[in-house]
């Protein structure tokens, strides 16, 4: 099927929860309602029609003004792909977890919280995963400011030519 | 060496009331020292040369060739190097222990060298007890090894030491049981009269007297690899596995004596087979001036033990490890059962011909001399069909 | 009859341990030889691609992508390069896709190798190590001669490659690939036959189709588990439908179906069909340029794709969001180890710690690869 008749096929299950589709190139993708998230990925995955048997990318985007979680679905099955979004407020963005559906959203999921901050509702595992576990803030937010240093280790590199030019003087 | 010790009061050198059984005491330490610094600790220094030059060959490699010719003094560079290394004692181990080990590991290691028959008369002790004494003093290093394991105080150590607790004690019965068929033959333990049992021909080696000691041979040899931490029964410091197993928290000299008693006992592993199976020093008698004979004699012996000693750096090289239950399974369901069966039909075969079937000897020669042409030829296939250059010259 | 009361053991395996492939860490939870559980912990090579992505603007990305996957760069770089083309619509000349295809295949040998020669070590065997490596070195060599690094690539541009290849280099290629062909019979008489070698792999870490797909599984892993599935095939990307090629799939010969011998022998069989495709791209390669006309200042419009290749761990997903200026908006790399990662400790449970070691090197994770 193609990625717009998915979508289509979704809209058509669930109605006003599906925001919008939209058919930008070269991916088209639908944004969807954050409440009914597991809802509908329990049906792309169960309808037999659909069968995303894959969650095969899912990821954050900090848009400065929101953000995004963008799950990019895949069906070995019927070799068809389809990109769902849900749109999240900056404060405290939260959204339900598609663990019990795919279990690769696990780590992913994981991955999300710790570089954008978004927590995934009902994950039985939201640690940090990439950053040390005391590590403050969320580095992929567009507003992230390194801190000067972690326990004592400077963060930032003397430049060696500024170094020289120093010695110079 | 009565006549030694007489000679030695009477010259005067340790003053007039010298006890004979002083001096005698002294002369014994003295030419232990002499054996185990000017034998065993060299060897197995050259050992670990000659291990990784002929794993660099079958590795396509050049391997250590730097420190003299052919890096043949790599092993006094390393060993200088180790001395001279920080002897780091961790404050949480367990330090007096912890010291200990690697002495109780030489220790183990020197000892069977005493009963070691390079030549007919070239042996400190002929004991009476020979290849028992043989058997129960490699297996101190077990203790060793526990000690290590468990005094270093870190997790993998111990892994590594109850490892080799369980794998060396468990090899102890195929072992054991694989020497009791050539006793039973001899009806002697003196490694000594051992090998005056048997002949310098192959067909008089104990390897060919019946099917069943051959295969003891075969267990035996095995087993004593297994005992010795070798591939494939390298567990006890697998080092994708366990970082170095129980030698992980040691540095320097203390480390080097694990290493240095591993590949001193292959030579240790090699004589036993030699003694037992192969021969030991049998030469035909060409001459009879008693040195030149003690000469080719030690030869002989040497020959055989360092063909061994290399079949074991081969099979280092070749093979994968086993796992930990693959190796029980191994010991416990194969290994004991098949030695028994091995004791029970030398004893029955004993009982038959109770001076040997000279016959079966050639029939048993010819075959193995058939397996080692099939074995030869296919490794001539393979290397014919391997397109790499292959060099058998060792000075590249 | 009282029972014998065992006590668990808390092991800590790595950043620093010979076999963890780079710099991971595993919370082991032992009773014995026996795992109850291994915790992965990841992230001590986070160098945050991603976000160096969003500073240094689409051609100056492209070096990084080697970082990612050092093991394959070729990958990596000709995954942000399809990724960059698809947002801004650019045809790579035919010529160029050839030579991206001979690149990233030649890579797609080194990798497998360097994964089978290190499995063959975590077992114990050295030997085979140094064999694959050597093979490697002469795949290193070539590629040297085509872009001059070893490692890390740099070789492709958004649009083709750097350059062409270099006169006589066709002749090599074709040369070390009838060298190649053998060697790997050797290296199966050499290893992979070996009874120690299958007794130790086959039946562990048995992975079903249905966990394979669910956990995101990619690559040699998934097709191990009989999923024939190569994206090269199925969803073609580049000149790969112009080549003639199988795809190789696990099909449970030694133990059961998805252990680590059926990935091991899925890795050494798709270099067997690397060599068949390197040698039809050798030989059908047409002339003409290599790279495309694009701006210096390469500035896509407002939009956001994502592209899937077949990197030598797997199916590589590249999202990349524009917003139409000079500096892509965000990029994410969903990478074959990862998700191979993700697994480790479901399938931990019940196996022994030196079968640990045998399924981290089977999934061939690469630490720069999860971490990013």
């Amino acid at each position: 099927m193609e990625s717009l008749q998915i979508l289509e096929r979704v809209k058509n299950q669930f109605g006003d929860r599906i925001l919008e589709i939209s058919d930008h190139k070269p991916d088209s993708f639908a944004v969807i309602d954050p409440k009914a998230v597991v809802e509908i990925g329990k049906f792309m995955n169960q309808d037999p029609e659909l069968a995303m048997d894959c969650l095969s990318n899912e990821t954050g985007v900090d848009y400065k003004d929101r953000i995004e979680v963008v799950y990019h679905l895949f069906s070995y099955s019927k070799r068809h792909t389809a990109v769902l979004k849900v749109k999240l407020p900056r404060d405290n963005p939260s959204v339900a977890t598609l663990e019990g559906v795919w279990k690769s959203a696990n780590w992913m999921e994981r991955e999300i919280f710790d570089l954008i901050g978004v927590n995934f509702e009902g994950h039985s595992d939201m640690r940090r995963i990439l950053m040390p576990e005391d590590w403050i803030g969320h580095p992929q937010r567009k507003d992230f400011v390194e801190p000067a240093e972690y326990h004592g280790i400077s963060t930032v590199r003397e430049s060696p030519i500024i170094r020289l030019d120093t010695k110079k003087k | 060496m009565d006549t030694l010790v007489q000679n030695l009061i009477a010259s005067g050198a340790f003053g007039k009331n010298a006890s004979p059984s002083m001096v005698a005491a002294l002369v014994v330490f003295i030419m232990s020292a002499v054996v185990f610094l000017g034998v065993a600790f060299p060897f197995a220094g050259i050992v670990s040369w000659a291990e990784r030059r002929v794993w660099a060959r079958i590795q396509s490699r050049v391997g250590p060739n730097r420190v003299g010719p052919q890096g043949f003094l790599q092993w006094l560079a390393d060993g200088v190097k180790h001395v001279c290394k920080e002897d780091i004692i961790p404050d949480e181990s367990d330090a007096p222990l912890f010291k200990m080990a690697p002495y109780l590991v030489m220790l183990a290691f020197t000892l069977p060298w005493a009963v070691m028959p390079f030549s007919s008369s070239l042996i400190l002790a002929d004991l009476n007890v020979g290849i028992l004494y043989m058997t129960s003093v490699t297996a101190l290093t077990v203790v060793a090894v526990l000690m290590a394991g468990w005094a270093s105080n870190d997790k993998w150590s111990l892994i590594g030491g109850i490892r080799s607790a369980a794998q060396i004690v468990s090899y102890e019965i195929p072992a054991g049981l694989s020497i009791f068929p050539v006793v039973l033959m001899t009806g002697t333990l003196s490694m000594q009269g051992i090998i005056r049992a048997q002949g310098w021909a192959p067909q008089h080696w104990f390897l060919f007297a019946n099917p069943f000691t051959f295969v003891a041979a075969n267990i035996l040899y095995i087993s004593a690899l297994a005992e010795g931490n070798r591939t494939p029964f390298d567990l006890p410091e697998a080092e994708s596995e366990l970082v170095a197993g129980f030698a992980t928290e040691y540095s320097g000299m203390r480390y080097l004596f694990f290493f240095m008693a591993e590949w001193g006992n292959l030579f240790i592993i090699g004589a036993i087979i030699a003694t037992l199976f192969l021969g030991g020093w049998q030469f035909p008698h060409v001459t009879k001036n008693v040195i030149a004979m003690n000469i080719l004699q030690a030869i002989t012996f040497n020959v055989k033990v360092l063909f061994l000693v290399f079949v074991s750096m081969w099979i280092r090289a070749t093979l994968p490890r086993v796992r930990i239950d693959q190796l029980m399974t191994l010991c416990w369901k194969y290994f004991v059962p098949i030695s028994f069966v091995n004791m029970i039909g030398t004893a029955v075969w004993v009982a038959i011909w109770p001076d040997g079937n000279s016959l079966m000897g050639y029939i048993m020669l010819a075959a193995a001399i058939a397996l080692a042409a099939v074995f030869t030829q296919r490794v001539i296939y393979y290397l014919r069909r391997s397109r790499m250059e292959v060099y058998f010259n060792p000075t590249i | 009859m009282s029972t014998l009361h065992t006590e668990e053991m808390t092991l800590n395996m790595g950043p620093q341990h010979p076999s963890t492939h780079g710099v991971l860490r595993f919370v082991v939870r032992a009773d014995g030889e026996v795992m109850r559980e291994a915790i992965p912990d990841v992230g001590y090579l986070h160098r945050s691609i991603e976000k160096i992505a969003e500073k240094v603007g689409y051609h100056g990305f492209m070096p990084y992508t080697d970082r990612v996957d050092y093991v394959c760069a070729m990958f990596t770089n000709q995954g942000w390069g399809m990724a960059c083309e698809k947002l801004a619509n650019i045809e790579v000349p035919h010529r160029g896709e050839y030579c991206r295809v001979i690149a990233a295949e030649f890579n797609r040998i080194a990798s497998h190798l360097l994964s089978v020669g290190a499995m063959a070590m975590d077992i114990g065997a050295v030997t085979p190590f140094t064999h694959a490596i050597r093979e490697r070195e002469m795949i290193n060599d070539l590629i040297e001669e085509l872009c001059g690094a070893r490692l890390t690539f740099n070789y492709m541009r958004i649009g083709g490659v750097a350059w062409d290849l270099p006169p006589g280099w066709r002749e090599k290629a074709l040369a070390y690939l009838d060298h190649f062909d053998p060697i790997l019979e050797e290296y199966n008489a050499l290893i992979s036959w070996n009874k120690i070698y299958i007794e130790r792999l086959a039946n562990v870490g048995v992975i079903t189709p249905a966990e394979a797909i669910n956990y995101n599984l990619v690559g040699p892993n998934l097709r191990a588990c009989g999923i024939k599935w190569d994206i090269r095939k199925d969803i073609p990307y580049s000149v790969y439908p112009e080549f003639e090629f199988d795809v190789p799939i696990g099909d449970g010969h030694w133990g059961k179906l998805g252990d680590s011998m059926d990935r091991y022998v899925v890795r050494i069989r798709e270099m067997a069909e690397s060599s068949k495709i390197l040698r039809q791209a050798l030989q059908k390669i047409p002339g003409g340029p290599v790279l495309a006309k694009v701006a210096r200042n390469f500035k896509p419009p407002k939009g956001e794709c994502q592209i899937r290749l077949e990197s030598g761990r797997g199916d590589m997903g590249w999202y990349v969001v524009s917003d139409g200026t000079g500096y892509p908006w965000r990029v994410h790399v969903r990478t074959g180890s990862f998700a191979a990662m993700g697994i480790i400790q479901k399938l931990s449970a019940g196996l022994m710690i030196a079968d640990l070691v045998t399924l981290i090197a089977s999934l061939d994770v690469i630490a720069p690869e999860i971490d990013r």
